[in-house]
């Protein structure tokens, strides 16, 4: 029905030319290095103060900050040499890097690393030892999005079921390893992808009908010690000694911070050790403590303001499959903030997700910033129109 | 898949479906970073005095005090596994100024090697939490702790911490069974719910200490202590008294236990013993044992390599998952699978010439007797082994009503209720083959199994709980070891147990038994020397597994070698036969032909077991063990 009223509609012209009509405006040089300035600028800000942060929480380990500094130019370069490739060559490749990702995904399965009941890693002894799970993150949204690109949208009741199924088997593959943390990831940022094709707003409330039916079918399949933190986000008094410490140092660190804060390298907390993980996940904590509210709606500003220009840049792309890529890696990238932010701040459960680019750690700096990459990508190589 | 992309795609309408979305969730994040917002606000501005001051009080320390761990006891109350006070190293980083400089002292003043230096390093950053004492170095002796106190003012954040460990006074013989604690490692760490292992270094690793670790690890207390900024306590606020591990009295006999490992002599096997009635194991040794308290402290890796690459794998569980060919021991259950399906009668027989042909076909598959029994019937068969019959029975049953019957005497599976690490052995089948080679069964293949060889592998628990399950007439027991947990009884009727097994004619389980019986005390019995002096009635069945392939290792001479390629030894039996009391299987590895080896062995497990007391000594066992050998090679 849909498709016969969006035929009969009539067709307006695109203000298209083609290029060597000679009305196209000359590249800038930002163009030309298929980078976004401001994007660029802002990432730079937020990691050069997330260094300034690591230094604090790691105890004045100045080779931890090179160690991450090192990390984080390694991650950059890929983003710049990710943004060289044109938005067509992912369209190609999404369905292969999939492809590759559910197979690792699968051999992880049958010949991971297993360790204690969890089965995350692949190794090839001596070589290389990843998560496929990570790189899914990346390659699930962009299947998805590669796939709804070639339907004509909104996506009908078929197109839906066969998204369901592309993100399905990576997540399930994933919960069972079991990572659920980083499976919900997969699944959130491939389901947006969905959402902004246009998902009908019925299918939206009945697919929340059927996952708020499923929590305890959820609840029930958990590991004890995963039920444990949920328990103990609830009552983080009940379990002072285990997962219940975290919350309390955290929300005490960054309760005294109050609104300007102790000082860079005065935080008690932090500085005495009482935070838990206070260079990766927790890192937000000394912040909150060092710097205060302050300091917290300074570094909660820089993320706003990167999520509002990567979904200007997504809604600025001129076909569906950037659109669509790009606005569910912006989108994700939020996630992880309020995910991280809000369990920190005692307002989520722990679920170990770093904060995007502040955390120790390069795994999930070089995920991110690949996506930034194909981010920029996809705006960099627009077809220039007439301003 | 649409077919073409540009088919009926309206870049506009799309854009236009885009562009509403992402005004949502521009909405969505706007209220969510509103929330993040108002929730800082509230910590930091309207909770700001709360926390301040609770972080001024950070001081005040919350410290685990771990369990103790349940005792293990066996079922006459004798001690297995004990915890014993001992002296721990432990170190708190934090209050350490330069770790590296105070590791090398620790070295210097413990004589410690090279090699533990980097072990100390590892485990000195694994912590769960601050200001938690992670363990360096256990079980001090008393020149290092001097040395420790002498130097005391050279060392802050080390600590010399009293600790119970576990000890296990018979080691070597139960160390398979019970299994034993070690350090909890860096994975274990992971995955263990942090609050009820604060405090606790140790976690059970194999056998009944791993099985039963949520019960006899206890629950963790913790107590409140003020401390100085350099972390030293000053004072307790208020404690929770830690809950103690349950004590658990497990079904094993230490004196069956040891019997067993004593007539197993070092030699490479395993006995299983279990009373049919109830399931309980009486015992169960795989021989050679090893010194299992040396993992609790963490053995040192060159004893470890020895362990490791000792050609007799003393490591290596035998009872659990050992996998044997059966040989003739399973005969009385191919035959009860014959009664059931009702291929045979007890009173069935077949006229044996040596051998046994498939139709249409000229291979023969012989007799053990070469020129046979003659004619033999269901109990005859049974007291002399003889093979033919089986070629027969089996292939009147067919490998799927074999397999399936086999699989009801368990197996092919997993037997017990908790024993940790169980093999499921090989019961072939079919789809099994398929599956496994990608072939088709083939008729002369169900020969072989009929004869316990083939495919056909059991473990020695599986062996001996087939044979409760005979001796109970069909009845399933699952095999257990916990009798108590606490001052509570194990359930009785455990879940999942088989169904029990149903003969058209009670009697006829009898005259299985008879036939068990004549392979002791029947003058051509397989183990008619086993009987002499019997003082009850006991039924048996003896079974020779060849061995095929040798051990991967390359490095044995050639005696040794054709001592590895000589035959398993195996008997089954249980007794007595009207109200059985205990069922043992025993398997010696290269025991060599004449399964009469085992067969003692077993009677001396029964006779222990029935007539307690009065049963002769290990050293008469033996005695009778070399005269018989002595027979053997006489013939």
């Amino acid at each position: 029905m849909r498709s016969w009223q969006t035929l009969s509609r009539p067709l307006r012209r695109y203000p298209v030319r083609p290029p060597d009509s000679g009305i196209a405006r000359r590249k800038s040089i930002w163009e030309r290095i298929h980078l976004d300035p401001w994007l660029l600028g802002l990432l730079l800000l937020l990691m050069g103060g997330g260094l300034l942060v690591l230094y604090s929480a790691s105890g004045q380990r100045i080779d931890t900050v090179i160690a991450q500094a090192i990390r984080f130019g390694v991650a950059i370069v890929i983003m710049v040499v990710i943004a060289q490739l044109s938005p067509s060559t992912f369209l190609r490749w999404a369905p292969l890097a999939y492809g590759v990702g559910l197979a690792m995904l699968l051999a992880v399965e049958i010949a991971g690393d297993v360790g204690m009941g969890a089965k995350r890693w692949l190794e090839i002894p001596g070589v290389i030892r990843f998560q496929p799970s990570e790189m899914m993150k990346l390659a699930v949204p962009l299947m998805v999005a590669a796939y709804l690109n070639r339907c004509q949208l909104p996506p009908r009741f078929r197109h839906i079921l066969v998204c369901a199924v592309i993100i399905g088997l990576p997540v399930v593959l994933t919960a069972i390893q079991p990572d659920l943390g980083t499976s919900l990831l997969v699944a959130s940022a491939a389901v947006i992808v969905v959402l902004l094709a246009g998902l009908s707003w019925r299918l939206i409330g009945l697919v929340g009908a059927l996952v708020a039916a499923g929590l305890p079918v959820l609840w029930m399949n958990m590991h004890n010690y995963q039920r444990q933190r949920v328990l103990t986000f609830l009552d983080p008094d009940s379990d002072p000694l285990g997962s219940g410490w975290n919350i309390i140092q955290s929300t005490t660190a960054i309760g005294s911070g109050g609104l300007w804060g102790k000082g860079w390298l005065e935080g008690t907390q932090s500085q005495l050790e009482f935070l838990p993980e206070r260079h990766t996940d927790f890192i937000i904590a000394v912040l909150g403590e060092e710097f205060g509210l302050v300091g917290m709606l300074v570094l909660l500003s820089l993320y706003v303001m990167i999520v509002g220009r990567g979904l200007w840049l997504a809604t600025s792309s001129q076909d569906t499959f950037g659109r669509l890529f790009a606005g569910s890696i912006i989108l994700t990238f939020f996630i992880y903030v309020f995910v991280n932010v809000g369990m920190v701040s005692g307002i989520l459960p722990v679920v170990g997700v770093p904060l995007p680019l502040v955390s120790y750690g390069g795994t999930s700096s070089v995920t991110l910033l690949a996506g930034f990459g194909i981010l920029m990508s996809i705006h960099a190589h627009r077809r220039l129109l007439p301003r | 898949m649409p077919k073409r992309r540009d088919t009926l795609k309206n870049p506009e309408q799309e854009l236009r479906i885009f562009r509403v979305r992402a005004l949502l969730a521009v909405l969505v994040v706007a209220v969510l970073t509103g929330l993040l917002t108002g929730r800082l606000a509230y910590l930091q501005i309207v909770q700001h005095d709360l926390y301040s001051t609770r972080s001024e009080k950070n001081r005040v320390r919350v410290e685990p005090l771990p369990p103790n761990r349940g005792l293990i006891y066996d079922r006459n109350g004798v001690l297995l596994a004990e915890n014993r006070p001992t002296y721990n190293l432990t170190l708190v980083r934090e209050r350490v100024d330069d770790l590296d400089e105070t590791l090398a002292l620790l070295v210097e003043l413990l004589d410690l090697p090279e090699d533990d230096i980097e072990a100390f390093n590892v485990r000195s950053r694994q912590r769960q939490r601050p200001f938690q004492p992670a363990l360096l170095m256990s079980d001090l002796s008393e020149d290092q702790i001097a040395r420790l106190a002498v130097n005391r003012h050279r060392l802050p954040g080390v600590e010399v911490e009293a600790q119970l460990l576990r000890y296990y006074p018979d080691a070597e013989m139960m160390a398979h069974s019970l299994g034993y604690v070690g350090r909890i490692n860096a994975e274990e760490m992971q995955s263990l719910d942090a609050g009820r292992y604060a405090g606790t270094h140790f976690i059970g690793k194999t056998g009944v200490e791993r099985f039963y670790e949520t019960e006899l690890h206890g629950q963790a207390g913790l107590r409140k202590v003020e401390t100085n900024a350099r972390g030293r306590v000053l004072r307790e606020l208020g404690r929770t008294d830690p809950v103690p591990g349950e004590n658990l009295t497990l079904t094993l006999d230490k004196s069956m236990q040891m019997l067993a490992y004593e007539l197993l002599d070092g030699r490479r096997g395993s006995i299983v013993a279990i009373v049919p009635g109830s399931g309980e194991i009486l015992a169960m040794v795989s021989t050679p044992g090893f010194d299992s308290n040396q993992f609790v402290t963490g053995i040192d890796v060159a004893s470890y390599r020895g362990l490791q690459e000792n050609i007799d794998l003393p490591l290596f569980n035998r009872a659990i998952r050992g996998h044997y060919p059966p040989g003739s021991t399973i005969k009385p259950f191919l035959a009860l699978a014959g009664l059931v399906e009702g291929v045979i009668t007890p009173d069935s027989t077949i006229n044996d010439p040596g051998f046994y042909q498939l139709p249409n076909d000229s291979r023969r598959y012989r007799n053990w007797l070469r020129w046979g029994h003659g004619r033999v019937d269901m109990e005859r068969s049974i007291a002399v082994s003889n093979n033919t019959y089986y070629y027969t029975l089996a292939h009147d049953l067919g490998i799927d009503n074999l397999h399936e019957q086999m699989t009801n005497f368990g197996f092919g599976q997993r037997v017990a209720h908790d024993v940790q690490g169980e093999s499921t052995g090989l019961m072939p089948s079919r789809d099994w083959k398929r599956a496994r080679f990608n072939q088709p069964w083939y008729p002369g293949e169900t020969l072989s199994v009929g004869i316990g060889q083939g495919y056909w592998q059991v473990t020695p628990l599986q062996l001996a709980s087939a044979t409760a399950t005979l001796a109970n007439r069909g009845h399933w027991v699952k095999p257990r070891l916990a009798l108590e947990i606490g001052d509570e009884p194990l359930a009785q009727d455990l879940p999942d147990t088989l169904p029990d097994i149903q003969l058209d004619n009670e009697n006829w389980w009898n005259r299985v038994f008879s036939g068990m019986e004549k392979v002791i005390s029947g003058n051509e019995g397989t183990a008619r020397r086993t009987g002499v002096g019997l003082e009850y009635r006991m039924g048996g069945k003896s079974g020779t597994a060849q061995v095929f392939s040798l051990g991967q290792d390359q490095r044995y001479n050639a005696e040794e070698l054709e001592e590895r390629l000589r035959d398993h030894a195996l008997f089954m039996a249980f007794a007595p036969l009207d109200d059985p009391q205990i069922a043992v299987s025993v398997i010696v590895e290269n025991a060599g032909g004449g399964s009469t080896h085992a067969a003692h062995l077993a009677r001396a497990m029964t006779d222990a077991w029935i007539l307690r007391d009065d049963a002769p000594d290990v050293e008469e066992v033996k005695e009778v063990l070399e005269e018989d050998a002595a027979n053997v090679e006489g013939n």
